[in-house]
């Protein structure tokens, strides 16, 4: 163990970590030490996504970073989706399209698609299915989840989705 | 957890509406709690360490460096078990901590708690163990007559069903052979938990699991405690799919808790996960059938063997279930079905999705198959021929009275007229993102399945659900021990409430065993049903106090009250009160609802076992790239007979889901198992449907045809999806390739044969 701390920015916050194993993971370290549960331990090996979070503009498996190397960075988790209170529209999209079953893929499946449609408003099925494939989800069967794909773009496009 | 109250209440949240999930906001905001999420100031790690041998035996143990870590707080082992050494869902017979000898590959065998994960992985190593290694019972088919691997012997259960003429021959036979490999749930959320030790002695449990009051029983007995001092609460379920209906950590960290006097939580690894829970059993079925020159079937024979692995778990109610359902959902005189499910050194098996079903769906589909190109009848037609309808009986010589819509879900599956759009892409053609397949080579197959199973328990099983309805100030409390895994019984019991009682607040009090009596199990599709009729039963009582106590304060008729949108009225509108004033003063019931009774199978396996039966039929569309053997499913057309549809949206996640699961048994899922090791136990290796694998799922009918003695007529709807699903698809394989595939998952090499390849 060792008494030196580093900074994380998480959600837009400076949070210290203190007393930390070199060896923990930033998933590790944002659930277990900074009191953000919302990314998940599905696999903790790089296949499910379920711990998926942002780190600047890119979309990563947090399980498999080490929080050491994610200073001086912005981390986005899904807590920060929401931060104002209000759901975001992806977030809306799930509950309304029934895309959320027991809702452990949620979280990872959120931060994915905010992230895909933040750089395709429009994207077509083949696309979403592609976005979302480092994504496990046990419940669905992805119906639901592409569909609300879809509304939430529409919504992002300013039409009303089908 | 589900503690969660009631969001923006509207009119369209009862019985038949797509009401939205109480759980659904916590849920996409990421602050739901499940299991692993649990964290107290004090708490422990706790750690298993596991055996690394199928079979062995112990010849010694050494915790003592362990101990000697900084850090360590316990280090506990088979002697430390306070009550009972062994527990069991079914039958007692698997141990807390092995003991002398070790049965299956990652059986526990010691248990830490200490300040960090890290500490616990390095103290699990410095655990010092002697095994002498054992040649593992790994073939199924010799359990029967080698010696025994464990003092209950080596058969779990043997079921010889005899119905009818047992010599009479068909005019048309057919024959075949069929496997089906071993199936993970493989739920996202890992088993964890958090005990908690209580200054009056007994202990706080917070986990996931199917049925709170089952495992309390078991903890309870293996701890040597009373079953009042173990208190259990639903903790988040991350999915469950028959994984948690059998103890994992439970005992275990209250041993650590109690010896400790801290908190301890646990959460698996994926890896663990795979060890730390039993699996859909691995099935060989050999079935002949019989029928006459017109295609209508006359006797079936069949032999179907199951591989329960180590410990018993469910496997008695899962053979029971592959026996009476093993010729599927048709009319059949007669028939001879050996079902037996045996002990191996294998990873344990017991329930999942379909529970027994779907493996003998898989080989009674192919065999209908077979029997129609034997008759050159089309396929549609001899399903429809000999589609069971009420007042026939089953194999079993039980008679349905209740609905049976088999020709409907089959013809309606069958007609549909897919309106999926076909993609150019490369991206979707066998191998995916690959693009390696050519597409003038690929070749195209479709066909239908059929299936069906049995809902709640079975065989004379005292099976019953308990609730709790308190009615205060207009707002519906509902106590309820059923636990939520994602199926969204949640919303149910809110949609049930607000139908009988009127009102629109309606507060979901925690799952827990202090509060309430069992809801037992969620599984065997009964919660819609069981759970769902208490609840219907609690707010009817609730609602007949309410309407007495008004009846006489106001001096109305009780028949002439109804309570809608808040009120209690009159039927001729001289009266009117608001219910959160006539509520002022509590009202409260607490019930227990029991469906009707069955009985046990006779010798010959024939007895009135059942409740209440549920079908669907699947037809898939497969491209197949047969010089590369790879496989993409195209398209799935379903229909289901559901007795009711009480939630349209939640019904269609339930298909779509449950035959993703078949997706998977059909052409990529498999725990792999050499000489008793688990070869792929990681989400690397042991692969589930992505969204780019898994194709649309269209519904052709859902099927309303409200069930006789249900609650409000509906039936479970969880499992059918996941029957015919991988009969459906591995179906259109044989079409696309014209080969046998007598065995599912179906594998690269089964499309390409191994001297092709080399």
């Amino acid at each position: 163990m060792s008494n030196d701390f580093y900074t994380l920015n998480v959600n837009g916050e400076d949070h210290q970590v203190a007393d930390s194993w070199a060896g923990e993971s930033l998933l590790w370290v944002l659930r277990e030490r900074l009191g953000f549960p919302g990314a998940k331990n599905a696999c903790e090996e790089g296949e499910c996504g379920s711990c998926s979070v942002r780190i600047g503009e890119e979309v990563v498996c947090s399980c498999l970073v080490l929080a050491g190397s994610a200073v001086e960075q912005e981390i986005t988790t899904i807590e920060g989706l929401s931060a104002e209170g209000e759901l975001g529209d992806v977030q809306q999209a799930f509950i309304d399209a029934g895309a959320v079953q027991c809702g452990f893929c949620t979280p990872g499946l959120l931060v994915t698609i905010d992230h895909l449609l933040e750089k395709n408003e429009n994207p077509d099925d083949l696309t979403v299915r592609e976005a979302i494939s480092g994504n496990l989800c046990r419940c669905t069967g992805y119906g639901r989840i592409l569909e609300a794909v879809q509304m939430a773009a529409a919504s992002r496009r300013g039409e009303n989705h089908e | 957890m589900s503690d969660v109250k009631t969001e923006t209440p509207t009119s369209s949240s009862r019985i038949g509406d797509s009401a939205p999930r109480p759980d659904g906001i916590p849920k996409v905001k990421g602050t739901f709690a499940f299991s692993s999420d649990l964290w107290h100031e004090k708490m422990l790690w706790g750690g298993t360490l596991r055996s690394p041998y199928p079979a062995a035996r112990i010849n010694k143990l050494d915790i003592t460096e362990a101990l000697l870590i900084d850090g360590v707080h316990t280090v506990l082992t088979h002697e430390d078990v306070p009550g009972e050494a062994v527990y069991g869902l079914e039958h007692a017979d698997q141990p807390v901590m092995a003991a002398e000898v070790v049965r299956y590959e990652g059986e526990p065998v010691a248990i830490v708690a200490a300040d960090h994960p890290e500490i616990v992985r390095r103290a699990l190593a410095a655990i010092k163990v002697e095994y002498e290694e054992m040649v593992p019972l790994t073939d199924p088919e010799t359990a029967e007559s080698v010696g025994h691997i464990h003092p209950d012997g080596n058969v779990f259960r043997k079921i010889n069903l005899r119905h009818g003429d047992q010599e009479i021959q068909g005019d048309v036979q057919v024959e075949g052979v069929y496997e089906v490999g071993m199936q993970d749930q493989a739920f996202l959320g890992p088993e964890s938990g958090l005990a908690v030790p209580g200054e009056d002695g007994g202990v706080d449990l917070y986990v996931s699991t199917q049925w709170l009051h089952a495992d309390r029983r078991q903890v309870a007995s293996c701890l040597g405690m009373r079953e009042e001092d173990v208190r259990i609460t639903l903790a988040g379920v991350g999915g469950a799919f028959g994984a948690r209906e059998d103890l994992s950590l439970h005992v275990h960290l209250c041993m650590l808790a109690m010896r400790t006097n801290r908190p301890v939580k646990m959460v698996y690894s994926r890896e663990e996960s795979f060890h730390g829970h039993v699996h859909r059993h691995p099935a060989k079925m050999w079935y002949r059938h019989h029928a006459d020159r017109e295609g209508n079937l006359v006797r079936v024979e069949a032999r179907v063997l199951l591989d329960g692995g180590a410990y018993a778990s469910s496997s008695g109610a899962v053979i029971a279930n592959a026996a009476c359902f093993a010729a599927g959902p048709y009319r059949i005189p007669n028939a001879n079905i050996e079902g037996i499910v045996v002990r191996t050194n294998n990873p344990p098996c017991g329930a999942m999705r379909g529970f027994g079903a779907v493996q003998t769906c898989m080989g009674h589909e192919a065999q209908m198959d077979k029997l129609a190109t034997a008759l050159n009848i089309d396929p549609v037609e001899i399903r429809l021929k000999n589609a069971l309808k009420t007042g026939d009986q089953l194999l079993t010589g039980q008679t349905i009275t209740g609905t049976a819509p088999v020709a409907e879900v089959i013809r309606t599956c069958a007609e549909h007229v897919p309106s999926y759009q076909e993609s150019s892409d490369l991206m979707s053609l066998p191998g995916g993102a690959g693009r390696t397949a050519d597409p003038e080579h690929i070749s195209r197959g479709e066909a239908i399945a059929v299936g069906f199973k049995n809902l709640m328990f079975s065989e004379g099983f005292d099976d019953f659900s308990s609730a709790v309805c308190h009615l205060e100030n207009g707002v519906a409390t509902i106590t309820c021990a059923c636990a939520e895994v994602g199926q969204g019984f949640v919303t149910l019991a809110q949609q049930i409430t607000r139908e009988i009682l009127g009102v629109e607040e309606v507060v979901l009090a925690p799952a827990a065993t202090e509060t309430v009596g069992s809801a037992g199990s969620t599984s065997a599709s009964r919660q819609t049903w069981m759970s769902g009729g208490a609840v219907q039963k609690a707010c009817e009582e609730v609602r007949l106090q309410l309407l007495q106590r008004l009846a006489e304060e106001h001096k109305v008729s009780v028949d002439d009250l109804v309570l809608v949108e808040g009120q209690a009225l009159s039927l001729n509108g001289d009266f009117s009160i608001n219910i959160d004033e006539a509520s002022e003063n509590p009202l409260e019931a607490r019930v227990e609802y029991r469906h009707a009774p069955t009985f046990p199978l006779d010798e010959d396996g024939q007895g009135d076992a059942h409740v209440s039966f549920a079908f669907a039929a699947h037809r898939a569309v497969v491209d197949v790239d047969p010089e590369l053997g790879l496989v993409k499913v195209v398209e799935l057309v379903t229909s289901q007979d559901v007795g009711r549809l009480l939630n349209p949206l939640q019904a269609i996640g339930q298909l779509e889901g449950g035959a993703a699961q078949g997706v998977g048994l059909a052409v990529m899922e498999e725990v792999l198992v050499t000489d008793g090791n688990i070869r792929n136990a990681s989400f690397t290796d042991y692969l589930i449907p992505t969204a780019l694998d898994m194709p649309p799922v269209e519904i052709a009918a859902i099927i309303e045809q409200p069930e006789p003695g249900a609650p409000f007529g509906a039936k479970g709807i969880g499992e059918p999806p996941s029957i015919s699903s991988t009969a459906a698809v591995v179906a259109a394989i044989r079409e696309a390739t014209n080969l046998e595939l007598p065995r599912v998952p179906v594998r690269l090499t089964d499309i390409v044969s191994v001297e092709e390849l080399s």
